[in-house]
């Protein structure tokens, strides 16, 4: 099973290159730029892995996580975004996060990531 | 100058961090995507090198979100550089409307994630001061970030210059969660200075539902 991923972001050119070059790699790419409305999709919708930006309209990246978790505690939860200090990462990941990559990313190690939060996601099974 | 240089320097610094923040999670948001273009590239190169054929029209699309991309970049760099150069001189003759404008570019990021929208209003003539402008967008920073606090759930504030025989009066309008209180706890030591590096005065609208900042036209410091 590909892996089903939604990914979070408030740059729209970001998110449909994105959608692109990750759905050409096999995964089965969801996107939004609204945090409100991942949390919607969180609830009618079960994804192996969210990619989130941190710094987001609407929502601040720290409330958005823990209502993902407490929606779906078994989605992993990988924070892709740019320019965030290192105290925000470590509460970020003691929150539930499975990992914080930089933008810009190498999409060969963010695909590794999501392949192992899948893996990760599967066992908790 | 009747202030405390130590606040002001304080003050002008965390604003100084703050707008280089933003300037720098927006650049980086640039490269990401310039980097996924490069990516796309090339891995279409791959896939052209598998025998499958590249559309040229994909690769003109490319093209056009990289200089799309490069634009938005070099209108970063131009407002950073002529922030950073707002300190060049303590007092410069300045065009209220263009700092107006470079200070709507600057805060872009900062209204959007608070998801308020500003109605900026200029005069349509000119209106040039004598005043510090860094100092002047330090202080608009503060009253903006107030007014966005103060703004209740409408989130749109109307931003309003204009011009009187010996003054300029900068307006924040439409801000429905103002209390007198709330204006009160706002002017704190640092604003005070501000306002009197800049000899301007800042005060609730009588009817409420907004502030009012009053700038002299030539300051003296």
């Amino acid at each position: 099973m590909p892996a089903k991923v939604l990914l979070i972001d408030d740059e729209k050119d970001f998110l449909d290159i994105m959608a692109e070059r990750m759905g050409a790699r096999g995964m089965d790419i969801s996107t939004t730029t609204s945090a409100e409305n991942a949390l919607e999709m969180i609830q009618t919708e079960s994804y192996d892995v969210v990619i989130m930006d941190f710094l987001m309209p609407e929502m601040d990246g720290f409330r958005a996580l823990k209502l993902f978790k407490e929606t779906r505690p078994d989605v992993q939860i990988i924070l892709l975004t740019a320019n965030v200090p290192e105290e925000k990462c470590i509460e970020a990941i003691k929150l539930g996060a499975m990992d914080v990559i930089e933008k810009p990313a190498d999409l060969n190690l963010l695909t590794q990531k999501i392949e192992a939060a899948k893996t990760l996601k599967d066992k908790q099974k | 100058m009747g202030c405390k240089p130590d606040i002001i320097a304080e003050t002008g610094l965390q604003f100084f961090g703050r707008i280089s923040a933003s300037i720098s999670h927006e650049l980086k948001n640039v490269l990401a995507i310039i980097n996924e273009n490069a990516g796309l590239l090339e891995d279409l190169t791959l896939m052209a090198d598998r025998g499958q054929p590249t559309d040229p029209a994909r690769l003109k699309i490319m093209a056009a979100a990289v200089q799309k991309q490069i634009g938005r970049a070099d209108n970063i760099l131009k407002n950073m550089s002529r922030f950073a150069h707002s300190i060049d001189e303590t007092v410069a003759d300045v065009d209220l409307n263009q700092t107006l404008e470079l200070f709507m570019a600057l805060t872009e990021r900062f209204r959007t994630m608070r998801g308020v929208e500003v109605d900026l209003q200029l005069p349509a003539s000119p209106i040039t001061i004598a005043t510090a402008p860094f100092f002047l967008m330090n202080l608009l920073w503060l009253c903006l970030d107030f007014s966005m606090s103060a703004g209740g759930e409408d989130k749109r504030i109307d931003l309003v210059a204009e011009a009187t025989e010996n003054s300029v009066h900068i307006r924040f309008r439409r801000l429905s969660g103002l209390t007198e209180a709330l204006f009160a706890a706002f002017l704190s030591e640092r604003e005070k200075n501000l306002l009197a590096v800049l000899e301007a005065d800042l005060t609730a609208e009588p009817q409420g539902r907004g502030i009012v900042l009053q700038l002299s036209k030539i300051i003296n410091n």
